[in-house]
């Protein structure tokens, strides 16, 4: 008797294990949670997209020369690749550092000040993808020249 | 239980938490006051072009604060990108290479960087 209950609590126990990347489209993430994985997508992007910033870094700041360098690469590209593709880039790159930035913000404030609970984590998480999301349109529409 | 200590310790796995914590937000505190920075010098009165962008790195302090930034971002990138390829990459040998194919990337592109800035 004891057993066998013993065994039917053991069948209905509910398995937690970390949501795997492949796993994430079938999953609703609170907020928060898409905070964090954007966190990371948008860091690993930075990563990759390193050398494409140290050259702008590089190309705009060397000479006058090289800075008409640095703005024909968008008008009209460069390694075979056309200017506006060059301007996505920098368009992932501009998204990328300012959510980074507004998550990373978010996160020394929970640290310093201690707010970990439920409904700042959560209000917080709205704020900074919103946040992030208006300066990227503002930018980008800027960068696509439409003002 | 696996031993992972001794002879048989887990080298690329989280075996010290705190100093990359500590050392990754006061990394991200570096980066966040050069941005404000150079966004406040950059939308201050006149024109973006060559000179204003070129004359805010000839500044001395700007140089100086360049490069603790270039040096951060290489640290602070390490810590995240290490977080991430033992949070998916399960194959040590596989982790293993990866986590040197970052240093050697971060470390290259540190190296463009303060080359860049070396000239101005």
């Amino acid at each position: 008797m004891v057993t066998s209950l013993k065994e039917q609590a053991l069948e209905v126990r509910p398995v937690y294990r970390n949501i795997h990347v492949t796993q994430l489209a079938s999953y609703r993430l609170p907020p928060a949670g898409w905070a964090s994985i954007l966190h990371r997508i948008s860091g690993v992007l930075m990563f990759l997209l390193l050398p494409f910033a140290i050259w702008m870094f590089d190309a705009s700041l060397t000479s006058e020369v090289s800075f008409e360098q640095f703005r024909s690469l968008f008008v009209a590209g460069a390694l075979g690749l056309p200017g506006w593709l060059w301007k996505l880039a920098a368009f992932a790159l501009i998204w990328a550092y300012l959510f980074h930035f507004c998550a990373g913000v978010r996160h020394l404030w929970m640290d310093a000040t201690h707010s970990v609970g439920l409904e700042f984590g959560r209000n917080s998480a709205l704020g900074a993808i919103a946040l992030s999301t208006l300066l990227t349109l503002v930018l980008g529409a800027k960068l696509f020249g439409l003002f | 239980m696996a031993t992972t200590y001794g002879s048989k310790r887990l080298v690329v796995g989280a075996h010290y938490g705190l100093r990359d914590w500590l050392s990754q937000r006061i990394t991200a505190v570096v980066m966040a006051v050069f941005t404000i920075a150079v966004l406040a010098q950059l939308l201050m009165g006149g024109p973006i072009d060559y000179y204003k962008w070129s004359a805010i790195f000839g500044r001395q302090w700007m140089k100086v604060l360049t490069f603790v930034v270039i040096v951060s971002l290489l640290w602070h990138v390490w810590v995240g990108m290490r977080d991430v390829w033992m949070d998916y990459v399960k194959s040590m040998g596989v982790r293993l290479g990866l986590q040197a194919l970052t240093i050697v990337w971060l470390v290259g592109c540190a190296g463009w960087a303060v080359q860049v800035l070396w000239r101005l």
